[in-house]
């Protein structure tokens, strides 16, 4: 039998341990750390915050420990509502934002890594180059080839305009990209839930006249096909959003024009 | 290339825009697709850029769900401003505005429609027809995601042009010489490398300061950057007291709640159950521009009408809009309420405060985007090399007050004019000057002392103790003894970062050393702020002082510089209100009265 040997640095250890003695309501909070700058192993320090005077969302634990008790914890955030899509984490195993993830729905110690099966850059911020590059793949801009007079509007019925609700509210945090484990596999060839998700939107839209051109770019056994409807994105999506049924809807449009 | 002992990596562009919010991508992709070299350096991955969070819409006379006209809009716009608003300016805003909503839905914005199929438009704070007679729908919305739909549409069609795009780079500083601006210098978040770039133009679109204050609905990134940098440059800074309270961000949490929600039929309530907004604004009620809103709010807040338990905010009631207008038009809001209030806006009122939202004022410049400055007598030199759009430049079209969906329509237009501006001045690949090295190499030195400062005190702990000081001491109302007592603890805030800490050393993703570049940012944009407020004697737009009620137009008519020294003083200089017009299409707005 082939033996696996893990690379000597993806070994997580034990790292340091903060406490606040003077905590009313004390919970602990782990957290993946890794510095490139030095040769050291990844870590996971242990924060012992105080819920008493701490913000209701993770994000807001994770900017209280930052603040007040170890100012190098690299992660991203911004606007700390939930529609930028900056500070997608994995929290307690599963993908998700940490500024809308209530500490109160977690039960037990609050754990905290990065977005799984990425490159890690620096402790909670990863690599997301190729899952932009996979968005920018799929031209996401409308493509019309009618002329129309420059001070007229597309005409887009209400019902038309419907269709594009659930899809249009993609944030591109990569929660669901990175909870799939076809993607784990094979996201240099599989374009992942996100940027279908963006394809179906144009794909559906009314306006734009590029329907088939986009349906043929991503036809093949890795783009589209490696989903297999292990539904972790729609399970995983921050915002309600349901990128396995966009899959669903991009396969049956593939097979409906045979 | 070695400059101050680090190795910088050197880039040539004919322009160069730093940020990539709305403005800058629009002016991104205008001179990428008119042949300039284009470079577009962001410290956040564009799509995370604060226009993401504008909710309501995007202002333009379209017609399209009643009758309108520019001019009416202009007309607003000018009374919003409290007449402090440049008007030509204002006019060529106005007047773009139905090319600048209708280019964005060819480039795919997905608009929410009408029965005809056109772009649905709501009723907003400030918009009426007629000159102020009846109520316009001028506000051209996508749901309430407006912000989301357009910023992600402008990334779309950047990449369709083939933008060059800098992601997660950290512009420190503007590389001036001899008054001219020549490039900037860039730290790369993601491999710790230093970047100096040159360009014949800098287009800065890094939006507003929110974070200068404890409760903003501004996200953790608007740090003001660009307006630090100009500060430190050496140039001024344009009505920064003006500062907008949103009426409605979520109590507590601070998050946005749209005008939208009132454009809808929504009403704010005080303790009593009291439409209270009827008393202070008979005709507009809840559709008050939002500096009316605010102040009203904290009236009743002030006179014990406050609700919870420690009377200390407001309901906004959407009960009766019923499910569907709420799930059709403000999805968005129905879960922020949730999320952040634990409220169902099906049931329940949404507990609301006025909260930081937006900075009327910025870097002084003409409608073309260009850069201007008070010098040798003429307010209107312009600074070679330099330009500013969005919420980082202060045009003026806000004046005193900006009306809500005015902002998502300013990047637009100024995005779109700097990019033409700069097309019309540049000859794509023009060789560079010759730079002197010292310039850059002090620049870096400045970043070098930041990422070693070993003093005691936690980069977090000084931004507290600022944001907690401009929100106590510059707030809603204000007065000369609570700004005066607010501007000597704001000096000794600004004095402390002389020994502030950073931990972390390192080059890659150090968000501490970023956190402390961004607060010497918002440092400096806080001391121009309370000093202006402090120096404008009169109550105008979101400037109201308890101790002058009133406007005064014989002395106050004007627009105030604020230049700040390495030791925190702030000199002031002023520069004239624009009351003239572009073009005779339309006839100067002369001020008066200002009543809802």
């Amino acid at each position: 039998m082939a033996e696996f040997r893990l690379p000597a640095n993806s070994i997580v250890k034990k790292g340091e341990a903060y406490s606040d003695p003077n905590a009313k309501y004390p919970r602990k909070m782990v957290i993946y750390r890794y510095d490139p700058e030095t040769t050291d192993n990844p870590r996971l320090d242990s924060y012992e915050i105080d819920l008493d005077h701490c913000g209701p969302m993770v994000l807001d634990a994770i900017l209280m420990v930052k603040n007040e008790m170890d100012s190098t914890i690299a992660i991203r955030r911004s606007c700390r509502e939930g529609i930028c899509g900056s500070c997608a984490v994995n929290i307690n195993g599963k993908n998700t934002l940490a500024c809308t993830q209530s500490i109160a729905d977690i039960k037990g110690d609050i754990e905290v890594y990065p977005l799984p099966h990425q490159n890690v850059i620096k402790d909670l911020v990863t690599d997301l180059q190729n899952f932009y590059a996979q968005y920018a793949s799929i031209e996401p801009w409308m493509k019309v080839d009618s002329a129309l007079p420059a001070d007229r509007e597309y005409s887009q019925s209400i019902e038309d305009r419907s269709k594009l609700d659930g899809l249009y509210e993609c944030v591109l945090c990569a929660c669901c990209s990175t909870s799939c484990p076809s993607y784990w596999w094979n996201s240099d060839r599989f374009l992942g839930p996100a940027a279908l998700l963006n394809a179906y939107r144009w794909i559906v839209d009314s306006r734009d006249e590029a329907t088939g051109e986009r349906l043929d770019a991503i036809e093949d056994a890795f783009k589209v096909y490696r989903c297999h409807t292990i539904m972790n994105c729609t399970d995983a999506c921050p915002k309600g959003l349901n990128p396995a049924k966009a899959i669903a809807g991009i396969k049956a449009l593939m097979v409906k024009r045979r | 290339m070695k400059i101050a002992g680090y190795e910088v990596i050197e880039h040539e562009y004919d322009v160069v825009i730093v940020g990539a919010g709305g403005a800058g991508l629009r002016a991104a992709l205008g001179m990428a697709s008119s042949g300039l070299r284009t470079a577009c350096i962001t410290k956040v991955f564009p799509t995370r850029s604060h226009t993401v969070a504008a909710q309501g819409g995007m202002s333009a006379a379209l017609g399209n769900m009643g009758e309108d006209s520019w001019r009416w809009h202009m007309y607003d716009t000018v009374k919003g401003s409290d007449w402090l608003g440049d008007q030509d300016a204002i006019e060529y805003m106005c007047r773009e505005a139905a090319a600048s909503v209708l280019e964005l839905e060819r480039f795919g914005v997905p608009f929410s429609r009408t029965q005809e199929g056109k772009i649905y438009q709501r009723p907003f704070g400030g918009m009426t027809t007629h000159y102020g007679k009846g109520t316009a729908q001028r506000t051209c919305a996508a749901a309430d995601r407006t912000g989301h739909a357009i910023l992600h549409t402008l990334y779309q069609q950047s990449l369709k042009h083939k933008a060059e795009f800098f992601i997660e780079y950290f512009v420190t500083d503007l590389i001036m010489d001899d008054g001219v601006c020549r490039g900037v210098v860039a730290w790369d978040l993601a491999n710790g490398t230093l970047h100096r770039f040159r360009a014949h133009r800098v287009v800065l679109a890094t939006g507003g300061c929110g974070r200068a204050y404890f409760s903003a609905t501004s996200a953790h990134t608007c740090t003001g950057d660009g307006s630090g940098m100009v500060l430190r440059a050496g140039l001024p800074l344009q009505d920064m007291e003006f500062v907008q309270f949103h009426p409605t961000g979520i109590y507590g949490a601070g998050v946005l709640i749209t005008e939208g929600v009132r454009g809808e039929g929504g009403y704010l309530s005080n303790a009593l159950g009291e439409r209270f907004m009827e008393r202070y604004a008979p005709n507009a009620k809840d559709l008050a521009s939002r500096d009316v809103v605010s102040r009203a709010m904290t009236e009743e807040i002030n006179a014990g009408r406050g609700v919870g338990e420690k009377k200390d905010h407001i309901y906004l009631n959407l009960m009766h809009l019923g499910e569907e207008v709420i799930k059709k038009r403000l999805p968005g809001i129905a879960e922020s309420a949730r999320i952040f209030a634990n409220v169902d806006v099906n049931k329940d009122p949404i507990p609301v405060l006025p909260t930081v939202h937006y900075n009327m004022g910025g870097i002084p410049t003409n409608y073309k985007g260009e850069v201007v400055t008070l010098k040798g007598g003429n307010p209107d030199s312009i600074v070679e090399g330099l330009m500013a759009i969005g919420e980082c430049a202060c045009v003026s079209v806000h004046g005193a007050n900006r009306l809500g969906s005015n902002s998502l329509l300013d990047i637009i237009v100024f995005g779109r004019a700097a990019a033409q501006q700069a097309a019309k001045k540049i000859e794509p690949n023009t060789p560079h000057k010759e730079i002197n090295e010292a310039l850059t190499a002090v620049l870096i030195q400045r970043f070098d002392r930041l990422r070693y400062a070993n003093g005691s005190t936690s980069t977090a702990s000084i931004r507290e103790a600022m944001q907690m000081t401009m929100q106590h001491y510059a707030a809603v109302f204000r007065t000369g003894s609570t700004l005066a007592a607010g501007s000597h603890r704001m000096q000794q805030v600004f004095a402390s970062f002389a020994d502030v800490a950073v931990r972390d050393r390192g080059m890659q993703w150090n968000t501490d050393l970023l956190e402390t570049l961004e607060l010497e940012n918002l440092l400096a944009q806080s001391q121009t702020i309370i000093a202006g407020a402090l120096n404008r004697e009169e109550s105008r737009g979101g400037h109201a002082r308890d101790d002058f009620p009133e406007r005064n137009d014989k002395q106050w008519m004007k627009h105030s510089l604020a230049w700040l020294a390495e030791t925190g003083d702030v000199t002031m200089g002023y520069r004239p209100v624009h009351m003239f017009t572009l073009t005779k299409d339309c006839s100067v707005i002369p001020p008066k009265k200002r009543v809802y």
